[in-house]
Formats: structure tokens, sequence, C-alpha cells
């Protein structure tokens, strides 16, 4: 167990100072028939310990490619990185050989899938599928993998873990089957702990289990969460900050409290209005006008600018830079000081 | 008042589980809806709400005509639909039409949207106006709010949100009263769901339609509806106005089920009182005796076993709940 611990921490240029997680300019592209489909352009995100960043963005909007890409299992063909760095402890993990990448995914960094029940494998017991890490990464003899198998189920309240270890993904409901996701990804006590959608297909009230369960669990081990979703609402639950993308890029970047109080990027400021809230019962609810771009054809300039209400003739011609507008808060977008009524 | 457009009367639907190949028996029955009453009144939404496996959807088919109840009566204007046959049926039909909940397989891919929208027209072709089925596609459309030079274009062309209203145009076509939404903006992004629940609500004010509407989505729900009717494991357990269900839930479930909801304000956060719900829904195939929620219930009495609560007026709650301990709970605000 010490040794692959011992290995990555002797990775060239591990530095224990470095911030736990940093993606720097990551450019994703996927080849398709149709033409080159631009998936992620230029994000940066940094993940700390014990943090909990949400990643909020609609569909297509490049969320779960940027979290493929950080780890590594972005398919290829027809998906590519074409630029940038995903730093742990300050390796790029971009350029690492793909055996010491594989001992940081799991080890280092894991993942929660959406859909729990595509994720597993049917024809495998969940103890057996979560007992492999261990036997792979550990070293572990079957039966002391198994009993792991067992203390790890029982560690995200599956009730009867000892006599659930023998059964298979699809004997568990829903719920159940996001747990032994979450128990699978935490197995190897990884550092960072990314969770794409994880309660999605849940219904609310397993969704609320699922949360707090994820919560605790991150405090316990002082993890840094990145969580990739599209409801407001599960953001303002949990989130410390919020990372909002649109078309391939982090438009904004904030604490949370700042950004339901003063979003600042137009983006933002649209979405949040177009929740369903009490006061505009009886009336239209405010929309976003048109629709999403096609990543293989994003407008030119501010990428929301044929959706924007502010936008004007530079929101066409040239890409806003982004703004620091308070030491942990970004926006890119021209006309920042509007949209935060300044 | 008799502006009742559409009720149903102790609405059943049970899915027969059966054993064995050749000589099938019956061993059991998935209750999927289980005695079901509701009204629904001109011009009025019916708001839905429930988990999955509540039978909602499998209530959205029996309303239409697209599964046989087991038992029980759906009147739409004094037409028992459950009795009708041939074209009486095929008639009474037009008047309850359907939105489907997947914009994406809702929509057959190989025919053009003129001929999705105009299928409705052939199987009833005394329903055409007079101006000619063109002319009606071509006008739907544009009620919908899509372009009707496009009504030779497929499906694939469209973005889920305009397929949505392709389905709404679809489901306009024979003039009803009643729509049925199963879910109608749950696969869209946010920034496209108020755009096709506002075009709901203006065609409701503008031709006069009555909606059931049935969604997971508690926000949304209370927006576009006058009354809400919440389902559990195949029965409804509580129903009344928006305000009441919303603001004085009275029965546990409806309570847990608002309170699990998360709410996109950061300030309320640890400053809302959540109930934390045990375990999973149980198996419609073999529902708890008595109260169905009681196995994961607070509240729950050795009374609750034995005696099923009906859907009434209480003494401590202003509208009907199936609760034998209803009573409104002192929370903070949901939405």
């Amino acid at each position: 167990m010490t040794d692959i611990r011992a290995h990555l921490d002797a990775l060239p240029g591990v530095d224990p100072r470095a911030p736990l997680l940093e993606v720097r300019d990551l450019h994703v592209e996927f080849r398709t028939r149709d033409g080159v489909a631009r998936a992620v352009n230029g994000v940066d995100l940094r993940l700390n310990p014990g943090e909990t960043l949400a990643v909020l963005g609609e569909s297509g909007c490049g969320k779960s490619v940027t979290a493929q890409a950080i780890m590594g299992i972005l398919d290829t063909p027809p998906g590519h990185v074409t630029r940038g760095e995903v730093r742990y402890r300050g390796v790029d993990l971009l350029r690492l050989p793909e055996a010491d990448r594989r001992k940081v995914r799991a080890n280092r960094i894991a993942m929660v899938f959406q859909d729990a029940l595509s994720a597993l494998n049917p024809v495998y017991t969940v103890g057996f599928q979560l007992a492999e890490q261990f036997r792979m990464h550990r070293g572990m003899s079957r039966k002391d993998a198994k009993q792991r198998a067992v203390e790890l189920l029982d560690q995200v309240r599956i009730p009867d873990a000892r006599r659930r270890v023998d059964d298979y993904p699809h004997q568990f409901s829903g719920g159940m089957r996001q747990r032994v996701m979450i128990a699978m990804a935490l197995a190897l006590d990884p550092e960072v702990l990314i969770a794409d959608e994880p309660t999605t297909a849940l219904d609310v009230t397993v969704q609320a289990q699922i949360m707090n369960l994820l919560a605790e669990l991150q405090q316990q081990r002082g993890m840094g969460l990145m969580l990739i979703t599209h409801d407001m609402g599960v953001v303002a639950t949990v989130a410390d900050r919020i990372a909002v993308m649109y078309a391939g890029k982090v438009v904004e970047e904030a604490p949370v409290h700042d950004i339901y109080a003063r979003p600042a990027h137009a983006y933002t400021q649209a979405l949040l209005e177009s929740i369903p809230r009490l006061d505009l019962k009886g009336r239209p609810l405010n929309v976003i006008r048109g629709l999403p771009p096609a990543l293989t054809d994003i407008p030119s300039g501010c990428a929301f600018h044929p959706r924007c209400t502010y936008a004007r003739e530079i929101c066409r011609l040239e890409p806003p830079p982004a703004y620091r507008i308070a030491p942990q808060r970004i926006a890119s977008c021209h006309f920042v000081r509007e949209v935060l009524g300044v | 008042m008799s502006d009742v457009v559409l009720e149903t009367r102790d609405l059943v639907k049970h899915f027969p589980i059966s054993k064995g190949v050749v000589l099938k028996t019956q061993v059991g029955a998935v209750r999927a809806v289980d005695g079901v009453n509701l009204q629904l009144r001109r011009g009025e939404t019916l708001g839905i709400v429930g988990e999955s496996g509540c039978g909602k959807s499998t209530l959205a088919k029996l309303l239409v005509g697209l599964e046989k109840p087991t038992r029980g009566e759906i009147q739409v204007r004094g037409d028992d639909l459950t009795r009708l046959t041939g074209t009486a049926l095929r008639r009474a039909r037009r008047n309850i039409q359907m939105v489907m909940q997947d914009p994406y397989t809702s929509l057959n891919p190989r025919m053009t949207v003129g001929d999705i929208i105009g299928e409705p027209f052939d199987i009833h072709p005394d329903a055409v106006p007079g101006y000619g089925k063109a002319r009606a596609v071509r006008d739907l459309l544009d009620i919908v709010g899509l372009n009707p030079d496009h009504i030779n274009r497929y499906p694939h062309q469209f973005s889920g949100g305009q397929r949505q209203r392709i389905g709404i145009a679809r489901a306009l076509a024979l003039r009803p009263e009643i729509i049925v939404c199963d879910e109608p903006v749950s696969a869209l992004d946010v920034s496209i769901q108020g755009q096709v629940i506002n075009l709901l609500e203006s065609l409701q004010r503008e031709l006069g339609l009555s909606y059931v509407f049935i969604a997971h989505d508690l926000s949304v729900v209370r927006h576009i509806s006058d009354r809400v009717a919440v389902m559990y494991l195949g029965k409804i357990v509580e129903t009344g106005n928006d305000v009441a269900i919303y603001d004085q839930p009275t029965h546990p479930y409806t309570q847990a089920l608002l309170s699990a909801v998360p709410v996109p304000d950061p300030r309320l956060r640890g400053h809302r009182d959540q109930i934390m719900l045990e375990g999973d829904v149980p198996s419609p195939a073999d529902p708890p005796s008595g109260c169905r929620f009681r196995t994961r219930c607070w509240k729950a009495q050795p009374h609750c076993a034995d005696q099923e609560p009906r859907l009434e007026l209480r003494q401590r709650s202003s509208h009907p709940s199936a609760c034998h301990y209803a009573e409104p709970r002192i929370t903070t605000r949901h939405y």
C-alpha cells in the first residue's frame, strides 16, 4: 500500500505546497464528420483541499468533457486535448506516462458518474468490483479486499452490507447504486473527488440523502470536491465556489454567496432569473432567448452575445477578457459593471 | 358549477406479474395506479407531482386512453371513456391529447414535421378544417412559435425545445379541451424550459385549455398549476391549491418532499428544516398495508398499518390529506 503512495509522492515535479488541482487553459475538441466540435475552449479551474467547487452549466457547455479530460478518460478519438495543463500538486497529468497516470487516478483523483447503472459492470457483484481496486492497487488478498469492500459499503450506509456485498448492481435501487459508486470512488482515499451530475437521475428525497452523504464524507476526509451539475438548487446547497461554464469557457467564477446575490456575468444573471420564483406566479417566466450555440460553430467574440440583452458591437468582435472584480471573483463580460449595476 | 371537463373515479391500473412460459399464472400485480379520484375544471391546470414509480405517468396514459384501466371511470364531458368503443371512443379521444416527456423519442425521425403534426388529421379526417390540412399544419406551427416554412424538415433538424413545440402543435391539432403534459420540460435545459412553459401558459389563455401537468420539478409545477395533487405509490396523498400544498402541507410525505428540494438560495443553507426520509420507496408490487407511506414516516403509529387513511378534509388540514395525523408543520419557506 505504501509503495504506490511513495511512488506518487516521488513523481517528478510533485510539490506538496502546489495547489491540489489546477486546470490551465484547457482545450478539448472532437473531430467529427460534421466538423470540429470545440467542447472546451480555454478552461481555468483550481480546487483546494476540503473545498467544494461547483461547475455549473447547461448541456453542451463542456463541463463533463472538462471532467473527463482531468480524469484522463476522454474518448480518444474523437476527443483530443489540444492545449492546456491539468496539474495535480504541480505535476502536469497530461504529460505523465499512462502507467503513472493510472496510479494517480483512483489513488488521488476519483470520479462518480451520473448513471450508476451503466457505470457499474452488470456481470460482477458490487463486492467484486469494489475489491478489485484493493487487489490491483493495493495488492491485497481476495479475502482482505472483500472485507474492505464490506467496510466501504457500510461507510456509505448501505444497510446489511455484509450480505449486500454479493449482490449485483441491478439488485440495488437507484439511490443505493449511487452509494455503491461513491464507495468505489472513495475506496483508495482520493484527495480529489469529481462528481459528474451525481444526483440528476435520482428523486429529490434520495438526492438529499446522497448530497448529505457526499458532504459528510468530504468533511471527514478533507477531500476537494468538484461537483459538476446544471442544478442551481443543488449548487446553492453545497458549493463553496462556483465556476459557470458557457460554450466551453468559464464565464464567471465566484464564491457561492456572491454569485447568487449579485451575478457579474450576463449569462449567470439570465440563468438565475430563469428559475421559476414565487413572485412570478401568473406571469411569464424570464427566459434566455435563442439556443445554446452549436459547438461546431461558436459565435465570434463573446459566445453568449446572440442571446444577451447587454450585447453591443464589441461583444460580437472581441472575446471579453477575464476581469478580476474581487480577490476571488472573475467574470468574462465586456459589460460586467452594468451587469453588477455599478 | 358544472365546468368540470375531466373527472376520474376510483381509477385503478394493475399490471399483472405472471410466472411460467406456457402455463402462465398471475402471481401478483404492480399496483401502478390504485384508486385515483381527480377533477379538472375548464381553463385550469392540475399539477401532479411525485417521485419515480408513484404512478404519475401511468395515470397520464390512462387519461388519454393509451392504457386500459383495471377499474374505474374516466369522465370526459359526461362520457365514460372506459366504456366507449369504436367510433364513439375515437371521437371522445379527440378532446384529450398528450404532450410527451422526451422530444427526442416521441417524434418519428422518418416523418417530416408537417406529417407529424398533420397525422391526427389523417386519423380524424372529419376534424380537418375547411381550409385544408396543409394550411392547418402551417397555422399550428405558427401558433407554437415555429417557422411555418420549416414544414418539410425532419425532427433532427430541430433543437430539444423546438421539438417539444412540435409535440405541442401535434397535441393541439384536433382542438382538444384537455392536454395531458407528462414531464414536458424535464428533458430541457433551464434556459429553454421557461420558453416552453411560457408557451403552454399563453396557449392556455388563448384557447381556454385545461392541463394535467405531470412533473417531478416542484418549482415548475408550482409556477404553472392552479391546483396540485401529490402522489405516492399509486395514490393521491394530498391535494389542494398551490398555496395549500406548498405553504401549508399537512401530509408528512408532502412535507418531506418539499423539504428535500434544494433551494437556489445559499443564504438558506443550514436554516432549513430538512426532513431526511430513510430508505427508498417500497415496491408498488407489494405496497405496505394501511398507509403506504408509513414505512418511511416519522409519525407512524401502529394504527397506520391497520387502517388506510382516506383522502379527505381533516381537523387540522384546510384541504384533503390522506394522513391520520395530518397537520401543518412550521417550516422555513421552501420557495
